[in-house]
């Protein structure tokens, strides 16, 4: 848990958790060393409500590998949402 | 070390509140041998992971080997919750700062000094990034041990320092007050070898009291057995056999 990268983003929307849905506002990004995946580094993502963040968190811990492939196919399925919005 | 199986053992282990940095109560897990002592005492600085099981069962340890420990939270200041949880709140709002941590462990220090059971001679011991705050504390503080378990950030590039991270703790190594233990994994990549390397040579120009063991095979955390991707059995083995030789040569 040495490298500190991390950085936040505002998102809005829903994640379900342990205690089942809550409302998301930010979200935790960061490299570091995971504490469940089988990896030294690990990019981590922390879908939180700010008010309650220590209660309602959707963890994930992701190799650097399909952390990219979950962007590609994030931004494939936006550019396909926006053409559905904008038609 | 063994007991003898005719020794009588007892321990108290238990949360107690200590007002830390900005006169905050904060709690900290404190472990202790339940004889009359005097024994020698440590500071346990937790890792990036937060103030979790290991760090409690280490506190334990540590007084099973009859230093009177305790282990502040250092993520104390945010909303309590499990540990991965406090830990990724305090990653998403900006780390903690040295200073407050050199805050809390001075009111660790000074509350394990005052003591009737303790010896006065205080050691400190990290991991992760509480082997940075270890070194950093024992730069800033009067320990009379320090053991650095793969503290990463110890080099640190200009562009890398802040309001919360002002200082390397390589550019503090002039002020260690304290031995130094450094435990590092010859795989891991923070701390890198070649930043080991950078720090070692420092310790020596400036003549500190420092010994340094490298394990080949090993990463970063190779301790934590509830880790199975970090822990190492054999080298784990042995680098506690370092920490108590050294803990023992220091303030035993």
């Amino acid at each position: 848990m040495c490298t500190t990268i991390a950085t936040t983003a505002t998102v809005t929307g829903s994640a379900k958790g342990a205690k089942g849905w809550f409302h998301v506002d930010k979200a935790y990004l960061g490299y570091d060393h995971p504490y469940h995946a089988q990896f030294e580094h690990a990019v981590s993502i922390d879908f939180v409500n700010e008010e309650s963040s220590t209660k309602n968190r959707l963890a994930v811990e992701l190799s650097r590998e399909s952390a990219r492939e979950l962007v590609r196919q994030l931004l494939a399925v936006m550019e396909e949402a926006d053409a559905y919005e904008n038609r | 070390m063994g007991r003898r199986t005719d020794e009588y053992e007892g321990m108290i282990a238990e949360t107690v509140a200590i007002r830390g940095f900005g006169d905050d109560y904060i709690n900290a897990y404190f472990a202790r041998p339940t004889g009359a002592g005097p024994y020698p005492a440590m500071v346990l600085f937790h890792h990036r992971p937060g103030w979790d099981e290991f760090y409690k069962e280490t506190t334990r340890r540590f007084a099973h080997h009859d230093y009177v420990t305790i282990c502040p939270d250092l993520y104390g200041r945010a909303p309590a919750g499990e540990p991965d949880d406090v830990a990724a709140w305090v990653r998403g709002h900006g780390d903690v700062s040295d200073e407050q941590v050199v805050g809390d462990g001075k009111a660790c220090l000074d509350f394990l000094r005052a003591l009737p059971y303790t010896t006065g001679k205080v050691g400190t011991f990290g991991t992760c990034s509480g082997g940075r705050h270890a070194l950093i504390a024992a730069s800033r503080l009067q320990f009379d041990a320090v053991i650095d378990c793969w503290g990463g950030r110890v080099v640190m590039a200009p562009e890398d320092l802040n309001d919360a991270y002002p200082v390397a703790p390589i550019d503090l190594t002039k002020d260690l007050s304290a031995p130094l233990l450094g435990i590092f994994g010859n795989d891991d990549g923070a701390p890198s070898p070649e930043e080991v390397d950078q720090h070692e040579a420092e310790c020596k120009r400036l003549g500190k009291d420092y010994e340094f063991h490298r394990y080949d095979g090993a990463g970063h955390g190779f301790f934590y057995y509830d880790r199975p991707a970090a822990y190492r059995a054999e080298q784990a083995v042995d680098g506690w056999t370092k920490v108590w030789d050294f803990l023992d040569r220091t303030i035993g």
